[in-house]
């Protein structure tokens, strides 16, 4: 263990209490950085950071990169178009490349669940995932997990209902480990064929009606929903999916409590969720984003931490006091 | 090839499930058979002595099911790497799988792995022929011309027969020549894109599951096509405890089934997949506790009829990638007896003498290839082992090309320390 | 074990201490108009409050407090690793053109210093920028000095000089803990 993450953030799912309450606590003076006129500290002078993705993603890239960015590290972005993956080379080989250069961090989006563990397997760099396959999107399930704190004062005790495509979202199964490690009552509602057959073992309430959901949580959470689901048969229409499972002003209405709404984005507006719930009072989209540049740069931050060993050595030094 | 030398096996226990046989003796073989076997025997002279006291003497084991990706992938396993890894684990005869490139389709490739397993000179290495041409599952392949060349079976395995009317027919057909149609039972759009089991692990980690569903639904649909034809229709690799309990339902009403598991169903589940390891990748998948408790009371009971290893060796660069995009399969010809000795034997569910059998003499039997019995006059197919001792599996010592093997590193208990076949030594363990 | 520490400053000196920073703060500043104090996080904080307090008390005059916390400026994160918690950089006022005291409570190499000048410089210019610290210690690696001391104090490199804040500690003191057999 090099840092108190440990090398690479690869998921929440095997994160303790202790170490996400410090990924949340450290992530809160970092918000203040993006209020600054002058949007940068030196923190991460002179490290190199490689943004790998194999997949297309604006925010997610976007948003680590402004990260890097306010934390001075030297940032290069690689996609998966137009370099060398794209002519047949494996993830091992891209990897070991890029290595040999001499980064320090990678930051890897990837289609194969379990490649940014993979990866981290075989280089001596940090790895940090920004979403593997529909396995975990861990930064997202943080920043989910801050921006509930921000408006709930808390993640203990509190009812999250995370709503959609559960069976392929990386977004739900990083939310539910994180928030239920963290002591929060998590649900899913959505079709059933679009939830894992095994959802009953992952110690959540199932609700088969949006309208139970919202009446039972704290906050929604909703999923976007992939539009090729329908052609692959998992559902009959969009247009049937906004009226059965659609979170509607009209169906808020009757919430007994106020209720937040999040949405990991890009929103299917008129799909998943309609514009005036989007735009409403409820949600905090546009605080998930923002958080999300503070919880990456507490991530960068904590994983690039020096070596264990030099720090105990440093303190007992007796720091400069 | 001129005769062997003559062998002795003194002392050991000799397990013969053909002739109901366990008792300590010597067996005796000369002329590339074995001419006695139980008792005292007195060596004749020139006779090699291999002292057997503390081992297991049997009929030598025959796999139903391997793969030895020659022709095609001979960087991955030729026909000799393969018999001489099936020697090291005991087996004096397995069965090649026609997924070849080209598939063993035609009597001419049937001649062909004949021709080169006789070269080999180590395991004897019987094909089996694809039922459909380029295992494309339309046209059925010229199953009297392969048998005449020398198949022993058919099959499309690694991939399912989807027509419910072509393994009608084949079953049909097949009953011409009196051999069994074996079919990897795999229902393909329940199965498609899967990786492994489906289920609580595959949840976890993200990755599309196989429910045991997809094998099921093929499993008594080949059950009530045996039904309908008379035919016998032989099971690969059966994964889940709902397949036990089709295959009972089958076999209690006469219906001429047979079915085969792989040590690794036998010993593993889905729980070694852990953080995505590519060596506990296969189809079928690893499944849960439950269906390994099943299939271990199938191979008690005889439901499950036969052990074969599905032995499948891939290129290491192959299994060193994303988990989803890597292939299937395993290499277990040199485990095999290792594997199931310490899931069945050592933890007392069956004994050694149902090991023999489920590994030797049913096969045998069930694929009708010599060999599987030490009655004098049977061909000198012959396994020495040692059940009780352990030892730590090294991929990287392995004889197959292969390496990819979930127990690389683990211990296991049960040692082949010999192998005839034909009377000549195939394989012996130094020291 | 540790020898027992040392008082050199008590509560009633360290009041002292602090009024007659108060007041060279503002000889220095030449008045209070554009001054602004700045504490160092942690404890530099509560020595700037006290100051800030005591210019209320003297010439009821009210000069703005900031906080900074410099981790992220400090040079040596591939050694020691990160804190574990960044505390919060509060600068509420327009430091542009303002007369800066930073305050810290003890001044020892200097680099908290430099990270906290360099932090400043991120959030605007302002037109001088002095250093207040209660206790000066010596042993500096950088070119940098204080103008106003509270107290020096001679100790060696491997003694530790310890200042406790009723707000944190729920006691004023400064104590040196002398290296065993010294």
């Amino acid at each position: 263990m090099t840092t108190p993450l440990g090398k690479d953030l690869v998921g929440l799912e095997h994160l303790s209490r202790a170490q996400i309450q410090l990924l949340l606590d450290t992530a809160e003076p970092f918000k203040e950085i993006s209020e600054r006129a002058i949007k940068k500290v030196p923190t991460l002078r002179g490290k190199t950071i490689v943004n790998l993705f194999f997949e297309a993603s604006t925010r997610t890239r976007v948003s680590f990169e402004f990260a890097e960015k306010r934390l001075s590290a030297d940032t290069v972005n690689v996609a998966a178009s137009g370099s060398s993956v794209s002519k047949g080379e494996t993830l091992v080989d891209t990897a070991r490349n890029l290595e040999a250069m001499r980064i320090d961090m990678v930051v890897i989006r990837h289609g194969s669940s379990g490649a940014a563990r993979f990866l981290g397997e075989r280089i001596e760099s940090n790895v940090i995932n920004a979403g593997d396959g529909t396995h975990e999107h861990p930064t997202q399930g943080l920043l989910d997990m801050l921006t509930l704190r921000d408006n709930l004062r808390r993640l203990d005790g509190i009812r999250v209902c995370i709503c959609g495509d559960v069976l392929h979202s990386r977004v739900a199964r990083s939310n539910i480990w994180g928030l239920r490690t963290m002591g929060a009552e998590v649900a899913v509602c959505g079709p059933r064929s679009l939830l894992p057959s095994a959802i009953g073992e992952m110690g959540v309430t199932v609700f088969d009606r949006i309208e139970q959901a919202i009446e039972w949580a704290d906050a929604l959470n909703i999923l976007r929903l992939q539009l090729e689901r329908m052609s692959a048969g998992y559902i009959p229409s969009l247009r049937e999916y906004n009226r059965v499972f659609g979170v509607t002003l009209e169906r808020l209405d009757r919430a007994p409590r106020e209720l937040l709404i999040l949405h990991p984005g890009p929103m299917n507006r008129g799909v998943e969720i309609d514009s005036n719930v989007a735009d409403g009072p409820h949600s905090v989209i546009l605080d998930q984003v923002t958080n999300g540049v503070a919880v990456r740069m507490a991530v960068l931050y904590l994983l690039a931490g020096g070596r264990a060993d030099l720090a105990e050595a440093a303190q007992r030094a007796g720091d400069d006091r | 090839m001129s005769a062997p030398r003559p062998v002795l096996l003194a002392g050991g226990r000799i397990v013969d499930p053909s002739q109901q046989l366990d008792a300590i003796g010597d067996v005796l073989v000369e002329d590339g058979k074995v001419t006695r076997a139980g008792g005292k025997i007195a060596g004749p002279e020139g006779a090699r002595r291999v002292d057997c006291s503390g081992k297991v003497v049997s009929p030598g084991f025959v796999d139903v099911h391997c793969h030895l990706r020659e022709p095609g992938r001979e960087d991955v396993e030729t026909i000799a790497s393969g018999a001489r890894a099936a020697a090291a684990g005991g087996f004096t005869a397995v069965c090649a799988m026609p997924n070849t490139d080209p598939v063993t389709d035609n009597q001419a490739a049937v001649g062909f792995i004949i021709r080169q397993a006789q070269l080999a000179g180590a395991a004897r290495v019987y094909p089996i022929g694809a039922i459909s041409v380029g295992q494309r599952g339309e046209a059925m392949a010229e199953m009297g011309e392969m048998i005449g060349a020398g198949a022993v079976a058919v099959s499309d395995d690694g991939k399912p027969v989807v027509s419910a009317h072509l393994m009608r027919t084949t079953l049909e057909y097949a009953r011409n020549f009196g051999i069994p149609v074996a079919d990897h039972c795999e229902e393909p759009t329940l199965a498609a894109g899967g990786a492994m089991n489906e289920g609580i692990v595959s949840a976890r980690l993200g990755l599309k599951g196989i429910p045991g569903e997809a094998e099921e639904i093929m499993v008594i649909r080949d059950i009530l096509l045996a039904r309908l034809t008379g035919g016998h229709v032989h099971l690969c690799h059966m994964s889940t405890r709902g397949s036990v309990e089709l295959i009972r339902w089958g076999k209690d009403r006469g219906i001429n089934v047979t079915a085969e598991v792989c040590p690794h169903h036998l010993h593993l589940t889905e729980e070694a997949v852990g953080q995505y390891n590519t060596n506990a990748k296969m189809n079928p998948p690893l499944r849960t506790a439950a269906d390994v408790e099943a299939l271990q009371q199938a191979v008690k009971d005889g439901t499950i009829d036969v052990i074969a290893t599905d032995h499948a060796p891939h290129h290491y660069d192959e299994k060193e990638r994303e988990f989803a995009d890597a292939p299937n399969g395993i290499v277990g010809l040199e485990t095999a007896l290792a594997v199931v000795n310490t899931a069945l034997v050592a933890s007392r569910i069956i004994s050694v003498h149902d090991l023999v059998n489920r590994m030797s003499v049913l096969p045998a039997r069930i694929f009708h290839l010599p060999g599987g019995t030490l009655r004098a006059g049977a061909p000198a197919d012959v396994t020495v082992f040692d059940p009780a001792e352990a030892w730590t599996v090294d991929a990287t010592r392995f004889r197959t090309k292969g390496r990819n093997s979930p127990w690389s590193g683990r211990e296991l208990t049960g040692r082949v320390h010999l192998t005839l076949v034909r009377g000549a030594v195939a394989h012996e363990l130094a020291g | 074990m540790p020898n027992q520490p040392t008082v050199v400053l008590d509560a009633k000196a360290m009041e002292r201490t602090l009024r007659r920073m108060a007041d060279e703060i503002l000889e220095l500043a030449d008045g209070s108009d554009d001054l602004a104090i700045v504490g160092i996080q942690r404890r530099g904080v509560q020595l700037a409050d006290r100051l800030v307090a005591l210019l209320k008390a003297r010439d009821g005059v009210t000069v703005p407090r900031g906080a900074l916390d410099i981790t992220l400026y400090r040079d040596d994160l591939q050694t020691v690793g990160p804190r574990p918690v960044v505390g919060k950089t509060e600068l509420d006022f327009d430091i542009e053109g303002r007369h800066i005291v930073i305050v810290d409570d003890v001044l020892y190499t200097g680099r908290t210093v430099r990270a906290a000048l360099d932090e400043l410089a991120d959030f605007g210019r302002p037109s001088r920028i002095a250093l207040a610290v209660l206790i000066d210690r010596g042993g500096r690696e950088l070119p940098i000095h204080p103008d106003i001391v509270g107290k020096k104090v001679d100790v060696s490199a491997s003694d530790r000089v310890d200042v406790h804040v009723n707000e944190i500690d729920q006691r004023d003191a400064v104590t040196v803990v002398r290296k065993e057999g010294a």
